[in-house]
């Protein structure tokens, strides 16, 4: 997701109309003039207190920061508190957060311009927001004690929530009825960052992990009601294929259960209880008309992904180019020992959240209260909005924990989203319906990680360096169906490959993207393009330094030095330095380094076999994040994203056999755990530039660090993922 | 035809049917949502509780197994567990959503094995996904429950040196360490 939306934060007016005539299609009415947030946020009752939206401060004195981002897992509210804490001078102890309500006004995301948590910006777009919110909030607390104590402003200070001047001092308690009466300054003064007490140390630290702990932090999943019913869905065993009959007779005999009906994505059987619910599932009998469904299998889409890049593709597909320089010719010319060519295959991928997907929605007429681990709100109460046909801002949300998303929970349709809205729009009369899937239901919903398939041609010059490069990128278009029409090719295919250093310190380059069509859901999953993209770029390097007889970590240094990428240089060096002379005994080093989400990552990999299969020892990870708010917390980032990739690299596969989904449980659908578990050591680069991703640019980095460790233990290179096959 | 099981100390009755699994019954007749559901059959351990001490999916067992039983859930522990003071301290969680299962196996474990092993908790835990991969955090969590030389997740960068609070200034003197998670 950092490709389009910094794309769309980048476009003229025109993309904005267009955001503004799908949203009011969306509400059902016409309206001209108004922004989109206007527009987006027209019903909504929230309103800003005192210190704005994102601060309130309790008579106690005790600040409650208002997060506009989901917390699920990236440690975000930790550091978007502490933003707040740092320029308000509060007491860290007693800052507490919580997610703030739906209103794409007060609360969009400054890179999608919704409010929507993605592409690992909830620190950077928060950056100077929530300064500014902190900066003012304390001017508004040092104005009402230099009035009330009736000396200059300039003469006083703040610390850890207490106000001192003139020989007296107050907490944010005492003076909190004269503070919200100050006019909140426009421009307040924010500090200089040299002067930062709790930003960039150890003190930030989650406030969520006790109540993560005791089983007390709440979750969609146990979110319970008065008079709530459970509802599952039985949905079509291919994608595309609709509900043609069905026999609910036994079902509804099921003890419990309540109703049972057709909606757009199936079946759903509503019940008092999740048990009784799923029972009346296994009961009922479905008929499904297949006429417009995906029928192909995986392997099959996977050939046919390579017949286009090897130009056998249909004719009337469209080549779209994202990087070309030089003569295009010359990059498919040249033949002998020059030339460097491979194709890399890479599956479909399922988020595998440890909480499947769910939602809680209450529907009393127009009225619509959603209950969830609402990832991209905006879109939420646009989707229910036109359900239930009313304005967008008047749905109403109510943000809890998500356990993971890894982007699942944030898509176009909102699809489970929609799905429960439909079904308590059905049930009504504000009857709360808790919507529950199972793991079987998550993992053969779709919104995969889209199956990509790349061919790579480089001829070497005679030093041995990149002279020409010819790369195809073949895949299903993420971005299509969005809301938010985009300009040139879609960036979260290509995000990585274009914008690489390697691309800039080669003189000829044709780089090209085709994206057909599937029928399988696809959506971002945790570091989007660089899933691939990085795997790509990162082990082409590796067999092309082989190829010219060079030293990895040598070549990439002269590479960055021909593509003036500094931040990569340092990264690369200081995991390098880190790492020390050698691996641990008989471990083989792999090194990769990718930037994605505004931040560098390099790592440097020791890998071993066992049992013919790759075991990950200790992983030395150095990052370029701009200024970490939150050392502790890039630092788990950097572990959790290490897992994430190496997990997808060793083992994370969907395969479809006649359309249909082969995965559906963690039995079939292998996932790292913990006697595979790296030990990640993470080193932050220093810098005083704004904070950059953290959530995600942990993750695509791991698998091209393993297949350059198996590269130079075997001369083997890895021309597909994952490593280790089902069945295997 | 109610069924009597003991539930964290207390003796209660619970109305669902024999066949249905403890963990439908613990979250959706006694509200007892601590403990999670993840998969339905006994893959990821986000469900682990104590049955007798030891820790036994409950997605996977009838309650009708477990009349007479001692079952103790995460509300157990009261927050105040050394495996939970362990995890706070090392800042665990990240989702969070598979940790009440991790604890659980944790605490099962550490009841039975004083001083486990690498290879003790790869056994005793290698039952409970954490798709976050807080697999690093969990392992020095554990060993810090267990009185084990702590290690030290929380240390100034090496290449950026940062103020530490107290706390964790302690644990960076008493490891030397250079890097976050440098000696795990």
């Amino acid at each position: 997701m950092n490709g389009p939306f910094e794309k769309l934060r980048r476009q003229d007016g025109v993309s904005r109309r267009d955001v503004v005539v799908g949203a009011t299609l969306v509400g059902g009415a016409l309206l001209v003039g108004c922004s989109p947030a206007d527009l987006m946020s027209m019903g909504s009752k929230v309103e800003p207190g005192a210190f704005g939206p994102f601060i309130r401060i309790d008579p106690d004195g005790a600040v409650t920061v208002l997060s506009k981002h989901i917390e699920f897992g990236q440690g975000n509210h930790a550091g978007l508190a502490a933003i707040v804490a740092e320029e308000l001078d509060a007491d860290w102890s007693r800052v507490k957060v919580i997610h703030a309500p739906a209103n794409a006004k007060l609360y969009g995301n400054a890179t999608a311009g919704i409010q929507l948590t993605g592409g690992s910006s909830a620190i950077s777009n928060s950056w100077e927001q929530l300064r500014k919110a902190g900066a003012g909030a304390r001017a508004m607390f040092v104005q009402a004690a230099a009035s009330r104590w009736n000396v200059p402003a300039g003469e006083i200070t703040v610390k850890d929530g207490v106000v001192s001047g003139g020989g007296k001092s107050a907490g944010f308690g005492d003076l909190i009825a004269d503070a919200a009466k100050v006019t909140p300054p426009e421009a307040p003064t924010l500090k200089d960052p040299k002067t930062f007490s709790l930003i960039g140390t150890d003190r930030v630290r989650r406030k969520d992990s006790l109540a993560k702990s005791t089983g007390a932090a709440r979750y969609t999943q146990d979110v319970q009601l008065p008079n709530m019913l459970v509802a599952v869905v039985a949905h079509a065993p291919r994608f595309g294929a609709v509900v043609k009959g069905f026999n609910a007779d036994d079902a509804k005999k099921t003890p419990g259960v309540v109703d049972v009906f057709e909606i757009p994505t199936g079946v759903a059987v509503v019940a008092d209880t999740t048990y009784a619910a799923r029972m009346g599932r296994e009961a009922l009998k479905v008929e499904w008309d297949e006429g417009k469904a995906e029928t192909r299998s995986s392997s099959t889409i996977a050939q046919q992904w390579r017949d286009i890049a090897a130009g056998k593709g249909p004719s009337d597909l469209k080549w779209e180019a994202f990087d070309s320089r030089g003569d295009a010719a010359a990059a498919s010319a040249g033949k002998g020992a020059s030339v460097f060519e491979t194709t890399y295959d890479f599956p479909y991928l399922a988020h595998a959240t440890m909480e499947p997907m769910n939602c809680v929605a209450i529907v009393d007429g127009s009225k619509v209260k959603l209950i969830h681990g609402s990832q991209a709100q905006t879109l939420d109460q646009m989707n229910a909005a036109k359900i239930v046909k009313t304005l967008p801002g008047s749905v109403e949300v109510e943000t809890l924990f998500a356990g993971g998303s890894f982007g699942r929970r944030a898509n176009f349709p909102s699809d489970y989203v929609a799905e429960c809205v439909t079904i308590a729009h059905k049930v009504g009369k504000g009857r709360p319906v808790k919507l529950v899937w199972t793991r079987e239901d998550d993992m053969q919903a779709g919104f995969f990680r889209p199956l990509v398939h790349h061919a790579v041609r480089v001829t070497l010059d005679k030093d041995g360096y990149p002279a020409t490069w010819r790369h195809r990128i073949v895949t299903q278009s993420i971005m299509k169906g969005s809301p938010m029409p985009m300009k040139g090719p879609d960036q979260t295919a290509i995000e990585g490959t274009a914008g690489s250093p390697y691309l800039k310190a080669t003189p000829v380059v044709d780089a090209q993207l085709a994206l057909p069509e599937g029928g399988v859901p696809v959506l971002w999953w945790r570091s989007v393009g660089a899933t691939h993209t990085a795997f790509v770029m990162e082990h082409t390097i590796d067999q092309l330094a082989l190829k010219a007889g060079k030293d990895p970590v040598d070549y990439r240094r002269t590479l960055y030095a021909k593509a003036g990428a500094q931040r990569h240089l340092a990264a690369l060096n200081l995991a390098v330095e880190k790492a020390g002379p050698a691996p641990a005994a008989g471990f083989t080093r792999g090194v990769a380094v990718h930037e994605s989400f505004g931040s560098v990552v390099a790592q440097v990999a020791e890998v071993r076999l066992v049992d013919g299969r790759p075991r990950v020892g200790r992983v030395v990870t150095a990052i370029d994040c701009g200024v970490a708010v939150s050392p502790d917390q890039v630092a788990a980032q950097m572990e959790g994203g290490t897992c994430f990739g190496l997990s997808a690299a060793l083992y994370g596969e969907i395969t479809l056999t006649d359309g249909k989904v082969d995965q559906s449980n963690f039995d079939t659908y292998r996932v790292l755990r913990m006697n595979e578990a790296p030990t990640v050591e993470t080193y932050i680069v220093p810098s005083g530039n704004p904070p950059s991703g953290v959530g995600e640019p942990g993750t695509p980095v791991i698998a091209p660090a393993v297949a350059n460790a198996l590269l130079a233990l075997s001369r083997t290179p890895t021309t597909r993922l994952p490593f280790v096959r089902a069945g295997a | 035809m109610a069924s009597m099981l003991d539930i964290n100390g207390k003796t209660v009755s619970v109305k669902a049917a024999p066949e249905t699994p403890l963990l439908w019954v613990l979250r959706d007749e006694l509200g007892l949502t601590g403990t999670k559901f993840g998969c339905g059959m006994a893959q990821c351990g986000a469900c682990t509780v104590h049955v007798n001490g030891d820790p036994v999916r409950s997605c996977v067992t009838p309650i009708a197994a477990l009349e007479g039983a001692k079952i103790a859930t995460i509300e157990s522990l009261g927050g105040v567990h050394p495996v939970q003071q362990a995890w706070v301290k090392h800042d665990v969680p990240q989702c969070g959503y598979c940790q009440s299962g991790q604890i659980m196996s944790a605490a099962a474990l550490l009841a039975q094995t004083k001083a486990p092993s690498d290879e003790d908790i790869d056994n005793a835990m290698s039952g409970n996904i954490c798709r976050c991969g807080t697999y690093q955090r969990i392992r020095a969590a554990i060993k810090e429950a267990a009185g084990l030389t702590a290690a030290p997740v929380v240390a100034a960068p090496a290449a950026k040196p940062v103020a530490s609070n107290d706390v964790d200034d302690e644990i960076a003197a008493a490891s030397g360490s250079t890097g976050r998670g440098a000696s795990q």
